[in-house]
């Protein structure tokens, strides 16, 4: 692995923190906020490419491990990973890998609506079916159930796969990283 | 500028070392899902009550640590409730609640520079293809990179409200990014020229 690998791995963990600062939005439904984070995601993937962007979502994880306060609201430490909703921390690692794995896979045709389709993809079906059986098998709920009361999030997340696509495929003219 | 969730102390919880910590956390959390039992949890919530104390901890920071999870763990609550009666809705919001207490006992006592400090020493007797250097660089370059990306995303906010595109995200990230991935290239020509292999 190349120094620039390990400067780009830190580099988007350390976006991901950035992110957490954009205003978030909390649902009163059931209390995942809704932010730009996993917007970060979506980048780490589709700018770094499979290996590096699920490494720069680890390490940003384990900087939350140890009790930095980077996710939304200035939550972190290990009581973010017992939650509910840790599936949906620990499923983003897969995620920015199959966004990079793909991007990576179709780099020479990557345009708007294939680097779109990439995003929904790995960021929102990946992520849902880590996300949703996980919450259904800690809080003893049905999948279904557990599926119902994640829906309001898809919306948010539809807006966030477009602009992450509109980023992914202006970075990748200006300045690629996947192909140097 | 960073500061952890850390509240600072003297006590024994405090001085344990941080892969004891993490290790007891581990054996505790399992402990709680293998033994399924209302005896169990009255155990559990024994302990972790015992840990605030040992370590000199006031309840509200128990509650502080609970507060995010709230809404969630109310809206379970409910679904339970509907579904299988009062007593497995409580069980299971209890084993949750006593979890995150635990988890955060962990954090509450102990610096994020220790976490680091020990994530290297762990890292020693490790064979040879784990690339430890390279993990120490990562965590130590991504703490500085934070402020970093932070300031460069209000000078872009700045600008970019400017020619009135703030509530533009795409016009927010792509400059961000492409500044970034530019200053990171510099990061990593300067590591090179001072041959860090």
């Amino acid at each position: 692995m190349d120094i620039r690998d390990t400067v780009f791995i830190a580099l988007f963990a350390a976006i991901m923190a950035a992110l957490a600062v954009f205003p978030p939005i909390t649902l009163p439904v059931i209390g995942v906020p809704i932010t730009a984070q996993s917007l970060g995601v979506m980048l780490a993937g589709g700018v770094l490419g499979a290996w590096r962007g699920a490494l720069a979502i680890v390490l940003f994880l384990a900087l939350v491990a140890i009790g930095l306060p980077l996710l939304p609201g200035g939550r972190g430490g290990f009581a973010v990973f017992m939650g509910p909703t840790a599936g949906f921390l620990l499923g983003w690692i897969l995620s920015a890998f199959v966004i990079g794995w793909l991007t990576e896979r179709f780099w020479h045709s990557l345009n708007f609506p294939v680097a779109l389709m990439i995003c929904l993809g790995g960021g929102v079906v990946v992520l849902y079916a880590i996300g949703v059986p996980w919450i259904a098998m800690v809080a003893r709920i049905s999948p279904l159930t557990a599926l119902t009361g994640s829906l309001s999030f898809i919306p948010g997340d539809i807006v966030k796969s477009v602009v992450a696509a509109g980023v992914i495929v202006t970075v990748r003219r200006s300045y690629p990283i996947i192909t140097r | 500028m960073l500061s952890d969730l850390y509240i600072p102390g003297d006590s024994p919880v405090h001085r344990a070392r941080p892969l004891v910590k993490i290790l007891a956390l581990v054996v505790f959390c399992t402990g709680v899902f293998l033994v399924d039992h209302w005896a169990g949890i009255a155990l559990a919530a024994l302990l972790v009550a015992a840990g605030f104390a040992l370590a000199g901890l006031h309840p509200r920071h128990g509650f502080a640590a609970l507060r995010p999870a709230l809404w969630i763990l109310a809206a379970i609550f409910a679904v339970q409730l509907w579904l299988t009666g009062p007593a497995l809705a409580a069980f299971v919001i209890l084993r949750f609640a006593l979890l995150i207490l635990a988890a955060s006992l962990v954090t509450l006592t102990t610096t994020a520079g220790e976490f680091v400090a020990g994530i290297e020493a762990g890292l020693k007797p490790a064979p040879d293809w784990v690339p430890k250097a390279r993990i120490a660089l990562a965590i130590s370059l991504s703490l500085r990179f934070i402020p970093l990306v932070r300031s460069v995303l209000d000078e872009v906010r700045e600008a970019q409200r400017a020619r009135g595109l703030e509530r533009n995200l795409t016009a927010l990230l792509v400059p961000l990014v492409v500044r970034t991935l530019k200053q990171a290239d510099e990061t990593a020509e300067a590591i090179q020229a001072r041959s860090f292999d």
